[in-house]
């Protein structure tokens, strides 16, 4: 029997394919992210069936509604133009279709054979708020805070990647 | 008793279309209480003709914004320039979905809850909705091909992304007290009183996180004092300069449905939702909590007319340091002082 749940894990999964290759496909660069957004939202959706709420709700918060938002701002303050298709190389027609083609294969193989038996079932995984908090701040800590020290570098970096060398330079002298 | 699934997705339509219904006509008066309220600050009337103290006015806005001409620049990228006046107000519409407005009452055997959805990450899903509905907003000013249209977009997609950082750290501080993401566990951790008479609103320990929340939300809403993506004197009308008839009205329409959502926010949040003293006969005990719900939402309402009729607007650098370098560490000062209270 088919459920309402298998109906709508297939509908999401295929927008998030339709949106992927899309993405290739468009010349636009802004077509190219909104197809992005789509994927990204069809994650979510995938997320929620799984019973992931608080993780649904975080992919459309971080991802849709904050990084794309700045892939888009860039692409907007960049007034990025049309970009042209070229052919691609013959090497990756030769070797890339088909290598993906058998790793997909060879991975949906694993998954079905080696893990477990089952698929997971609704609600299966520690979805919510409290665990999530839980493994975060307390099974978790010490990765998590290496993880906020890495970011903080990353930004910081950014910001003296940023910074003009005269700004620099005038802020020396002061 | 739960419901069976064909009564509940009877009741779930025809609670989306009661409440479709409201929204709509609440963004119609609602500019009308703005033109009403600023006229009256300004010395004037406001509207006045259409009806008694001018309250058909808004339905004919809606049929003058019905049959104007709906033009089409020529030099627009046509799907986006069409899609983001529908994916404005689409965003702004949905948040409303999760927003209690009231206890519930048992009709029929069945308990109905006088909100669409209760969903446990209720906040998140509005915070979710909010963050993207910034589309409509930045795609609107780049598909114009304009440049006043397209600064207003770029202003309007940074000052979002900035402020939604306060405006999320702002409301922390009410999910650690309240231990839930769900609006109406949050309404219900409201509940009861201090020495008898003061209402336990986390509107009392949480005042800066409150003062952040409406600072970062006026912002997020592009209201004056930060109404800088449609500033007419520099940039014309910002984002929808390129826009007119229906497509104009949606993106109206979704800024005021966005001020109705962030009152609606700030009530449930920070002033104990539909709260308020309870009497009389059960019919009684279910309209009261709406009424209180509704009058606390009309006071924001106000306050943003109020604020809009009094304050100039920022400028654009003063708007970014304001909200980089005295909100973002204001909030973060209240939620490490929220959590250190708890914790204790």
């Amino acid at each position: 029997m088919i459920s309402l749940h298998l109906v709508l894990f297939l509908a999401f999964g295929a927008v998030c394919v339709a949106g992927a290759i899309n993405l290739l496909a468009q010349t636009h660069p802004i077509n190219s992210a909104l197809s992005l957004i789509a994927v990204m939202a069809a994650l979510a959706g995938e997320y929620l069936l799984l019973g992931a709420e608080f993780v649904a709700a975080v992919q459309v918060i971080i991802y849709a509604g904050a990084i794309m938002v700045l892939f888009v701002f860039t692409i907007m303050l960049l007034n990025a133009g049309v970009e042209e298709h070229t052919k691609g190389s013959r090497v990756a027609i030769m070797v890339g279709v088909p290598g993906l083609l058998i790793g997909s294969v060879l991975m949906a193989w694993v998954i079905l054979h080696r893990s477990g038996t089952e698929a997971v079932a609704m609600g299966a995984l520690p979805g919510d708020p409290r665990t999530i908090g839980q493994l975060l701040f307390h099974d978790f800590l010490l990765p998590f805070e290496l993880t906020s020290v890495l970011i903080l570098i990353a930004i910081m970096g950014a910001v003296v990647l940023a910074s003009k060398p005269e700004a620099i330079q005038k802020r020396k002298e002061h | 008793m739960p419901l069976p699934l064909h009564i509940f997705v009877l009741v779930s339509v025809i609670k989306s279309a009661l409440i479709i219904f409201f929204l709509l006509t609440a963004v119609a008066y609602t500019v009308w209480l703005e033109r009403k309220v600023v006229g009256h600050m300004q010395n004037r009337w406001g509207p006045t003709r259409v009806g008694p103290f001018g309250l058909l006015q808004p339905a004919a806005d809606g049929i003058k914004f019905l049959f104007k001409e709906d033009l089409t620049p020529p030099h627009v990228y046509k799907p986006l320039f069409l899609a983001a006046p529908m994916i404005a107000v689409v965003f702004a519409l949905t948040s409303i979905a999760v927003i209690p407005f009231g206890n519930s009452f048992t009709a029929f055997g069945y308990a109905i809850p006088l909100q669409i959805t209760d969903v446990n990450i209720g906040l998140l899903f509005i915070l979710g909705v909010t963050s993207v509905g910034v589309y409509g907003v930045a795609l609107a000013g780049w598909s114009s091909n304009n440049k006043y249209s397209l600064l207003g977009g770029l202003r309007a997609s940074a000052q979002m992304i900035s402020y939604e950082i306060s405006l999320g750290l702002s409301l922390v501080g009410v999910l650690i007290m309240s231990g839930t993401f769900s609006l109406r566990g949050i309404v219900d951790a409201q509940a009861g009183h201090i020495w008898g008479f003061i209402p336990r609103w986390n509107v009392i320990p949480q005042f800066i996180g409150f003062f952040c929340y409406i600072m970062a939300a006026y912002a997020e809403t592009n209201r004056i004092p930060f109404d800088l993506p449609e500033a007419e004197t520099e940039l014309v009308a910002g984002y929808h300069t390129e826009y007119s008839a229906m497509k104009f009205a949606m993106f109206f329409m979704a800024e005021y449905a966005n001020m109705i959502t962030v009152a609606c926010l700030a009530t449930l949040l920070f002033f104990g939702g539909w709260r308020g003293p309870i009497f009389g006969p059960t019919v009684l005990q279910v309209v009261l909590p709406v009424l209180y719900f509704v009058a606390k939402v009309v006071v924001f309402l106000f306050i943003y007319i109020w604020v809009r009729g009094t304050l100039p607007r920022f400028r654009y650098d003063q708007l970014m340091s304001f909200g980089w370098k005295f909100l973002l560490p204001l909030a973060l000062v209240n939620l490490i002082a929220t959590a250190i209270a708890v914790a204790w």
